[in-house]
């Protein structure tokens, strides 16, 4: 496609789209980039191509955020959930926009889109401090003991994030992950890529601990095997993929026990479901550890 | 002293005739006095010669007979078949003609009752079950008696009443069963790991196919005797003996919805490649390389109890042993003099006697093994201690052992030895105690001791493992999920929670 002439007025100054590690927006370590073009076939930007290394780094971030965010009060994330809400409403017209230009949604589906993954979010935040409540369990054991079950976050969860719904069906995976307290890396290889760098951003105005949430962007075929065989990878989630994909996954998380968890990822109008939220998507995510204590003098 | 104990002495390390008094007031345990024979009759048990399979309700013969021997005698029970791939598949598809058939449609009341005889039927049959679980798995009969078989039948007996009542364990999500469950059970609590398979399997309306372990098989072919007699469908629970092969193909068999194991981490990882990409649901319950954290203002006298029980119960052939002592420095020497006192009053021998508190290690292979790791210990530069006493000269045994100055990086820190094997370590602060704590790849179980409350409720949370014992240590209960973090594997067995892994909920 040819350049366009040049406008009357004034150029505008287009965005570099970076990845997301550790709360900052790097440029992949490898120097490697993906153009993104529009739903006409226009250029729109570069997006990095996310390597090994960004992997890497980004478990490494995600394992230093992991502590203190779980260790924050379920109150406390919650707020924090809700925050991105607020930021993501506010910045709503980017995200319209977006889903039109770039996924040819058009407008109305962009705007119900934008409205689901908003309410969506808003909806996790509410579990934060009630999933434990609804999952945990006070144990009737028949000796003297007290005896509770309660989930904790499994640790650092690598999300292959869906492809499907750009927005949305981004919103629904990374929620049920980080609410219980998990920190997650989100490896996004869809057709609207600069969108979940977009969400970035948001998320980084959420007083969301940076490394609590790591996106990157590039190609989910070259990343997947490192996936499964990062030993400081706790649990996947994936959506969608061929078959010869999952098994691949799953076979190499085999070594260090990973909890590997498939999901669907259907067209972008089932997405906005009320089905596809449910508190029991954040439950392949938690560990439930069971406490004993004698009663007695 | 029994007729199978000599006098000679048969102690691992030949230097110590008796424990030295921990201070010149303590009193002298061990050997000193002599216990008349207390054993358990087993007149009333039922042996058969030769056991084969249980299939379509149904107790088969089988080939490839292989014999299971009393590890405390090394004499041959019975004799076992080894089921091949053919006869697994018969076992599968019984399963899954039961499943369509009878007990898929069947209504949870009635599903309930069936479970509910198993469980009668179990404690009808206690004492005989009791005695053939220490015959062929060489634990105290003290254990199998008072733990094993009460809360085997205890298990059925909770699952049972949830057969009827699923929609109220996950509310909004129209629970329902998956199919049919491959199992495979390991050596250590042979008829209790059945009853945590088949219980909840059955609650939610799932059909069997379990498979026990090679060295173990004599209380899950009563079991099936138990089943059979209980009128209970046929098919809906079969049971295979073998080994690892028949494992194998019962893991890998194409009908198999659900598949659970219980075992080794090596083993679970070898499963969950095998069907990775596979429909197969799993959960996996592993190895372990528990911490058992000392504070000094514990009550010692209870901890020490807590150590015993923590690492000598069952001979440490336990996944959630307190296999690793971490213990505050100020009071290291005084826990560890304490702790030998204790462990020189334990009564290493014949299982089948009613004082015995430990028993013979389940077979020669896991000797080996044990010997390997201590001797490895002993290299790595540990200090080892084992108690003096005397060992019966024919049948596996090993003596209760500690190692002091065990660093983290030695084998015997690390790995899971399974044995009565305790390696001590030390820390200063509480921050320094969750640390070692969690430094494995493990993460099944941890203890605490202290007697600050607050204390124990932060290191309770540090803790990266499924159970955590507050003052006690390997308790266990139907109605309490158990279950790993890490490589200790993943799912709960017990309480609410162990229905799940084998549900489908929306």
């Amino acid at each position: 496609m040819a350049a366009k002439a040049p406008a009357a007025g004034r150029i505008g100054v287009r965005k570099s789209y970076k990845l997301f590690i550790g709360g900052a927006f790097p440029r992949t370590e490898s120097g490697r980039y993906l153009s993104v073009q529009d739903a006409k076939g226009a250029f729109v930007a570069d997006i990095s191509r996310a390597s090994r290394k960004d992997l890497r780094e980004a478990v490494l971030a995600a394992r230093k955020a992991f502590g203190g965010w779980s260790k924050r009060t379920a109150f406390n994330r919650g707020q924090i959930l809700y925050r991105m809400a607020e930021m993501l409403e506010a910045r709503r017209a980017i995200f319209e926009r977006g889903l039109v230009e770039l996924a040819g949604y058009s407008p109305k589906a962009a705007t119900a889109e934008v409205d689901c993954a908003i309410d969506r979010v808003v909806w996790y935040s509410g579990w934060a401090d009630k999933f434990t409540q609804v999952f945990g369990s006070t144990n009737p054991v028949a000796a003297p003991y007290f005896n509770f079950s309660s989930p904790e976050p499994v640790g650092v969860v690598t999300v292959l994030a869906p492809q499907n719904a750009p927005l949305a069906g981004l919103v629904s995976a990374i929620l049920p992950v980080i609410v219980s307290g998990n920190a997650a890396i989100v490896v996004v290889d869809s057709a609207a890529p600069t969108l979940a760098i977009e969400l970035a951003e948001v998320l980084a105005t959420s007083d969301l601990p940076g490394g609590v949430v790591n996106i990157l962007t590039g190609q989910r075929a070259e990343l997947l095997g490192h996936v499964g065989s990062h030993a400081d990878i706790d649990a996947v989630l994936c959506f969608g993929g061929q078959d010869g994909q999952r098994k691949a996954l799953a076979t190499a998380g085999a070594e260090s026990v990973k909890r590997v968890h498939f999901m669907d990822d259907p067209d972008a109008p089932r997405w906005l479901g009320d089905d596809m939220q449910s508190p029991y998507w954040i439950l392949p995510f938690v560990e439930l550890k069971t406490a004993w204590h004698p009663i007695g003098a | 002293m029994s007729a199978a104990v000599t006098e000679e002495t048969r102690t691992e390390t030949e230097s110590q005739a008796h424990a030295a008094p921990a201070s010149p007031r303590a009193l002298l345990f061990g050997d000193l006095w002599e216990y008349a024979p207390a054993p358990e009759s087993k007149d009333h048990v039922r042996v058969r010669s030769r056991y084969g399979h249980f299939i379509g309700g149904e107790l088969v013969d089988g080939d490839n007979y292989f014999p299971t021997i009393n590890p405390a005698t090394e004499e041959v029970l019975a004799e076992v078949a080894a089921a091949d791939e053919a006869t697994v598949d018969r076992a599968v598809q019984a399963a899954r003609q039961a499943y369509d058939k009878y007990w898929k449609g069947m209504k949870g009341a009635e599903r309930a009752k069936y479970i509910y005889r198993i469980a009668r039927m179990i404690q009808d049959r206690a004492r005989e079950l009791a005695v053939l679980e220490t015959l062929d798995g060489g634990k105290p009969i003290r254990e199998s008696r008072d733990i094993d078989v009460p809360l085997a039948a205890a298990h059925f007996m909770y699952y049972a009443g949830w057969a009827d009542k699923l929609e109220y364990a996950f509310p909004g999500t129209n629970p329902a069963p998956l199919g049919v469950a491959g199992q495979v059970i390991p050596w250590n609590f042979p008829l209790l790991m059945a009853a945590w398979k088949i219980a909840p399997a059955l609650a939610t309306g799932n059909t069997v196919v379990l498979k026990p372990a090679e060295t173990t098989p004599l209380t899950a072919m009563k079991l099936a005797e138990i089943l059979q007699e209980a009128d209970l469908p046929p098919g809906v629970v079969n049971i295979i003996n073998g080994a690892g092969a028949t494992g194998a193909a019962l893991v890998n068999h194409p009908d198999i919805d659900k598949v659970a194991f219980t075992g080794s981490t090596h083993i679970g990882k070898l499963i969950q490649r095998t069907i990775a990409g596979t429909r197969k649901r799993l959960t996996l319950e592993l190895g372990g390389k528990g911490a058992n954290i000392i504070f000094a203002d514990a009550a010692l006298d209870q901890a020490v109890e807590g150590i015993v029980n923590g690492i000598f119960f069952n001979q440490g052939h336990v996944c959630c042993a307190g296999s690793r002592l971490i213990v505050q420095e100020s009071v290291v020497d005084e826990v560890v003099a304490r702790l030998k006192d204790r462990m020189a009053t334990l009564r290493v021998g014949d299982p089948m006697d009613k004082n015995t508190d430990i028993g013979a290690i389940n077979s020669k292979m896991q000797l080996d093994k044990i010997r390997g790791l201590v001797a490895a210990g002993e290299e790595e530069g540990g200090e080892r201690w084992s108690t003096p006493c005397r060992l019966p000269e024919r049948g596996f045994f090993f003596p209760p052992t500690f190692f002091t100055g065990v660093t983290q990086a030695h084998r015997i820190a690390q790995e899971e030895i399974f044995g009565p094997v305790l390696s001590i370590l030390t820390f200063r602060t509480p921050e320094e105690a969750v640390e070692k704590a969690n430094n494995t790849p493990y993460g099944l179980s941890t203890g605490v001791w202290t007697d600050k409350g607050a204390k124990l409720f932060k290191l309770a949370g540090a803790v990266r493992t499924g159970v955590v014992w507050g003052n006690t240590f390997n308790k266990f209960d139907p109605a309490s999920p158990f279950g790993g973090f890490k490589e200790s594997g993943f799912g709960r067995e017990g309480g609410r929670h162990g229905l799940l892994p084998y549900l489908e909920v929306k």
